[in-house]
């Protein structure tokens, strides 16, 4: 079972995520567009999933209305990254069930430590050593 | 010789057997079989009561003395009859349509049912009646004067002229009391009278050719032998002064005459049985002049020729006769002039003495406090019949008075025409009321007021200067002295024949006065509804009559008024037909319609003015009901009027908010799409951003990082910064070329060469991902208006985005150029995914790339393609999408070629 599942269809962006999460402890899986995304949470789930909003072959949100919707995904904690970083965006975000917003350009330790939060009371397993960020 | 009392017997047993007709005619008539009386014949005969004594005697005496002047009272009535048929019907219809009276009654009646008016033209028309009753009495004087001449033992040979006369108007004038005034008829018309004067017209017209048979054959011996006969002695026809000023006026005061005329109205219009009759007297009548005038020449001439000079030549038609011992053959033409002149006295007085009792004696006694129609048991009708009689008496008495004043002198032509030129002031108002609706009553008032005072200071006073020496010093020098107040020379006009200069003066004072007046004046409500049925009888029919809208009376009220101006039979008769019809028994109200109705039949026998008054004393006690309902009809006009406008300006009102809310909408979209471009640019800023920041902190945070990864991520650091200033550049150069600024300088472009360049770029970055470029050909020397760099610009972009977005295991583009009607069109076709139906409208959008489509994602700022059509669309050409029949997307652009645009220039 892998911990973090990555949706984002930037590839500079995408494979900057894989390394500080990775780097961070988890075991990752990156999709590129909504389709598939929706298509992988069918099988075994994630413990959290990263979701980017403009994605090709529907986006951020309308997988996260699917999530919620499923009683089997509608636990899943789910971070929503934007490029748009506009109020409405986050409260769209918000009212569909996102567990944490954040509006790119991020910062390395804040994706971290939303992700932690995420998993937080959920054991991982290198949660101890792992130390991510700007130590 | 001719015993004197057998012409005296003749004439009174005519006069009986006159009466007695009449009487069977109306005894017929009331028992409804009146088929014959109601004849286009009866009526033709009986219009030619025109044809009075003045015919009979005078044309000859006119022959005689003018020529052919005579001439010219026929010609002016077969004008009328003939050329001005459609307005005598007209006058006619309206006649029926509004129940006419008389000619006072129909000018008043259409000039708002004026009081002053009706009694204005009354006036008029009793005075310039006067001289022609006059004229009557004259002829008759004079030919029983001839008659018995002869005979010493008859009892006229002792009196004098004076006496004669004033024994024949007494005489005439209760005969016509016999003859018209036994009874108030419904509508006015006489029966018995129209027999009695058409049987007059046939016994004239053949007194007349007997006479003029036997001058003829008689004594001339065929028409040629009586010219010759003349000529011997020294006799020739003399056709002085013909044509001339005096012959237009003639003919003009008889067309006019024809129609002004109160017995010619009365027996024309009130009489009219049928309008169609007057199509057999448009041509009948005419002819009857003609039969009339036919030997008014020969007998002019002969007389002259054998009759002694100094005799009357107003009398030939008698001593011709009576010159060759032809006694019955003269008492015959005697009767003919007598019938000539009874005729016309008693149409003429009837016509008069409904006149003054309807316009005259009638409001004077609705309007004295003492008489109260319904205090009287016997209510009008015993007034009317009264006042008719008294009225009649009247008439003939100033006739006689006229005679006795002018001391008969003037030939009988020329006191007729005296009477024209009076009768001939109604013509202006009566042309007026059937043509112009915009005459008022004002207009008709001034009208015939200044032209009756012209008529009575210019031709009907100076009448009576010989033998008057006031009048004469009058008539040489003017009143008060003033030489231009001379009646024969007004103005100092003179020389001009004083029938002309009072026909001209009081003909023009009187049209400019009502022409002037009326454009000076508004009509009143009434005047205007009048003026409307008048002039627009034809379209409008009869039926549409005033309403009363208060009707405060009850039936019985109207009943006890109907019933004492209509008789008892009558208003019974009408009441228990509107008992009969009306649907609403439960009201004892009667309807406004049938007021309306009951209006109109008393109007028939009191005239309009009379009845309207009478009527609306008892139905409201508002006179002015109706112009009380015209008025508030005219300010619900006005109100409708002012909400129309009101409406107008609600209605530009709301176009303008509805132009203020399109332009609102337009602006919220533009400031929408502003916001979706800021959104969007922020997007594609923040996206390069995130992965410079995000590298950057991991360069930072891990120095441990191989030297391979490190070289990896400065890299990418490194294209996203030139990604985010490519981005940078194109908005600017975007909003641009938006803006319309021309950012390059146009020039004669080689399209081949500049392609080639284009393909050249590209072809390393299509290596690095195994796409192949195809160019079937490389146009050559082809020229277009453009800038090179800008065009390479369009095909890199197009070709890059055919190598990016093409997944196909064998990708490949194909480049082709082809020829057409002046321009080139350059085809990029690739294999790779296509354009999705869904993004065929909004491809070349900004930042759209076609992202519901394929899931290739690649580098971009999303503007090329929007760049790209602004700058194919600056250089006039178009740049689209054109399907294919493979899988992939074809973009083409089309350039207008140089050479050609240089031809067209």
């Amino acid at each position: 079972m892998v911990d973090i599942l990555i949706v984002e269809d930037e590839p500079s962006i995408l494979s900057s995520l894989e390394f500080i999460l990775k780097h961070a402890g988890w075991t990752i899986e990156s999709l590129t567009d909504g389709e598939s995304a929706l298509r992988r949470l069918e099988g075994a789930l994630p413990r959290a999933l990263v979701l980017d909003v403009m994605l090709p072959r529907r986006n951020g949100f309308e997988v996260l209305k699917e999530i919620r919707h499923n009683s089997r995904t509608a636990a899943l904690p789910v971070l929503v990254l934007t490029a748009k970083g506009q109020q409405q965006d986050r409260r769209t975000a918000m009212e569909l069930g996102a567990s944490a917003f954040i509006t790119k350009p991020y910062s390395n330790a804040e994706v971290v430590d939303a992700v932690r939060a995420l998993l937080g009371h959920g054991s991982s397993p290198d949660a101890s050593d792992a130390s991510p960020g700007l130590n | 010789m001719i015993s004197g009392n057998l012409v005296i017997l003749t004439a009174f047993a005519y006069v009986v057997v006159l009466f007695g007709l009449a009487y069977f005619s109306d005894q017929r008539a009331r028992r409804g079989r009146d088929g014959f009386l109601r004849s286009p014949l009866i009526y033709t005969l009986a219009i030619s009561v025109y044809c009075t004594s003045w015919t009979f005697y005078g044309a000859v005496g006119s022959a005689a003395n003018n020529g052919l002047e005579f001439l010219a009272v026929y010609i002016g009535p077969t004008l009328v009859f003939v050329g001005w048929w459609f307005g005598l019907r007209k006058l006619v219809r309206i006649g029926h349509a509004q129940r006419i009276t008389s000619v006072a009654d129909f000018i008043s009646s259409r000039f708002g049912k004026s009081g002053a008016i009706a009694v204005l033209v009354t006036l008029i028309a009793v005075i310039a009646a006067t001289p022609y009753i006059a004229l009557q009495l004259k002829a008759i004087t004079s030919s029983l004067r001839v008659m018995l001449a002869s005979d010493a033992g008859s009892f006229a040979t002792n009196i004098d002229d004076s006496t004669l006369a004033l024994i024949i108007a007494a005489i005439m004038a209760l005969f016509t009391i016999l003859f018209g005034t036994r009874n108030v008829d419904a509508n006015e018309q006489h029966h018995g009278v129209v027999a009695a004067i058409a049987f007059e017209a046939v016994v004239k017209l053949a007194a007349l050719f007997a006479v003029g048979l036997f001058v003829v054959f008689g004594l001339g011996g065929g028409l040629a032998g009586t010219f010759e006969r003349a000529a011997e002695a020294g006799v020739t026809f003399v056709s002085q002064s013909d044509f001339g000023g005096r012959w237009i006026t003639i003919t003009l005061l008889s067309a006019a005459a024809i129609v002004c005329l109160p017995r010619q109205f009365q027996i024309t219009v009130v009489e009219n049985a049928d309008e169609s009759h007057l199509r057999t007297a448009s041509w009948a009548f005419p002819l009857y002049m003609l039969g009339m005038s036919i030997f008014t020449v020969p007998i002019a001439i002969m007389g002259k020729a054998l009759i002694t000079s100094g005799a009357d030549p107003d009398m030939f038609v008698l001593t011709l006769p009576l010159s060759a011992n032809q006694q019955i053959l003269s008492l015959f033409a005697f009767i003919g002039g007598f019938s000539s002149a009874t005729s016309m006295i008693i149409v003429s007085s009837i016509a008069l003495s409904i006149m003054v009792s309807n316009h005259i004696v009638v409001p004077v006694a609705l309007r004295s406090q003492g008489f109260n129609a319904n205090a009287r048991p016997e209510g009008v009708t015993r007034l009317l019949l009264t006042s008719r009689r008294v009225a009649i008496v009247t008439i003939l008495f100033l006739g006689f008075a006229y005679f006795w004043l002018t001391n008969g002198s003037g030939a009988l032509a020329i006191i007729g025409l005296i009477s024209f030129t009076g009768v001939a002031q109604f013509l202006p108002a009566i042309l007026a009321a059937l043509f112009w609706r915009d005459a008022t009553r004002q207009g008709a008032l001034a009208g015939l007021l200044v032209g009756f005072a012209v008529w009575l200071y210019c031709l009907f006073l100076p009448a009576f200067a010989p033998g008057n020496p006031a009048l004469s010093d009058w008539v040489a020098n003017g009143l008060f002295g003033l030489a231009w107040l001379k009646p024969q020379a007004l103005f100092g006009i003179s020389g001009i024949d004083p029938l002309i200069h009072a026909v001209m003066w009081s003909l023009m004072g009187n049209s400019v006065a009502l022409i002037g007046v009326s454009i000076a004046t508004e009509n009143d409500p009434v005047g205007r509804l009048q003026a409307t049925r008048f002039v627009d009888v034809f379209r409008l029919g009869s039926s549409n009559q005033a309403s009363y809208v208060r009707s405060s009376a009850t039936l019985n009220d109207l009943f006890r008024v109907a019933s004492r101006v209509l008789g008892y039979q009558r208003a019974t008769q009408l009441f228990d037909q509107y008992e009969a019809d009306r649907r609403d028994r439960q009201t004892i109200e009667p309807s406004p319609r049938f007021i309306a109705e009951l209006e109109s039949e008393m109007a028939g026998s009191i005239g309009a003015a009379s009845a309207h008054v009478i009527l609306s004393q008892v139905v409201s006690g508002d006179i002015d009901a109706i112009e009380e309902v015209i008025r508030m009809a005219d300010e619900t006009q006005q109100i409708l009027e002012y909400s129309q406008r009101l409406e107008n300006t609600t209605t530009e009102l709301q176009s303008t908010a509805q132009q203020l809310r399109t332009a609102n909408v337009q602006l919220r979209q533009l400031d929408q799409q502003k916001d979706e471009f800021l959104s969007q640019v922020s997007h594609e800023v923040r996206t390069p951003m995130t992965a410079i920041r995000s590298f950057s902190e991991i360069l930072l945070a891990h120095k441990e990082l191989p030297p391979a990864q490190r070289q990896q991520f400065v890299t990418t650091i490194h294209s996203e910064s030139m990604r985010l200033t490519a981005l940078l550049d194109e908005i600017l150069d975007l909003s641009a070329l938006e803006r319309g600024e021309s950012l390059w300088i146009n020039a004669n472009t080689d399209i081949g060469a500049t392609l080639q360049r284009a393909i050249d770029v590209c072809t390393p970055i299509a290596q690095e991902r195994g796409c192949r470029i195809v160019v079937d050909a490389i146009p050559h020397g082809q020229i277009v208006f453009g800038n090179a760099d800008r065009l390479s610009q369009v095909f890199i972009n197009l070709i890059t985005n055919a190598i990016k977005y093409n997944d196909n295991a064998d990708p490949f583009i194909r480049i082709e150029t082809s020829e057409a009607e002046g321009q080139i069109a350059i085809d990029f076709e690739d294999n790779g995914p296509g354009v999705a139906p869904a993004d065929r409208d909004i491809i070349f959008e900004k930042f759209s790339r076609g992202r519901s489509g394929g899931g290739t994602t690649e580098a971009g700022s999303g503007l090329g393609l929007a760049i790209s059509r602004e700058i194919i669309g600056r250089l006039d050409g178009k740049l689209e999408l054109v399907s294919t029949e493979g899988s992939g997307a074809c973009f083409r652009v089309t350039l207008p070629l140089r050479a050609e645009q240089q031809a067209a220039q």
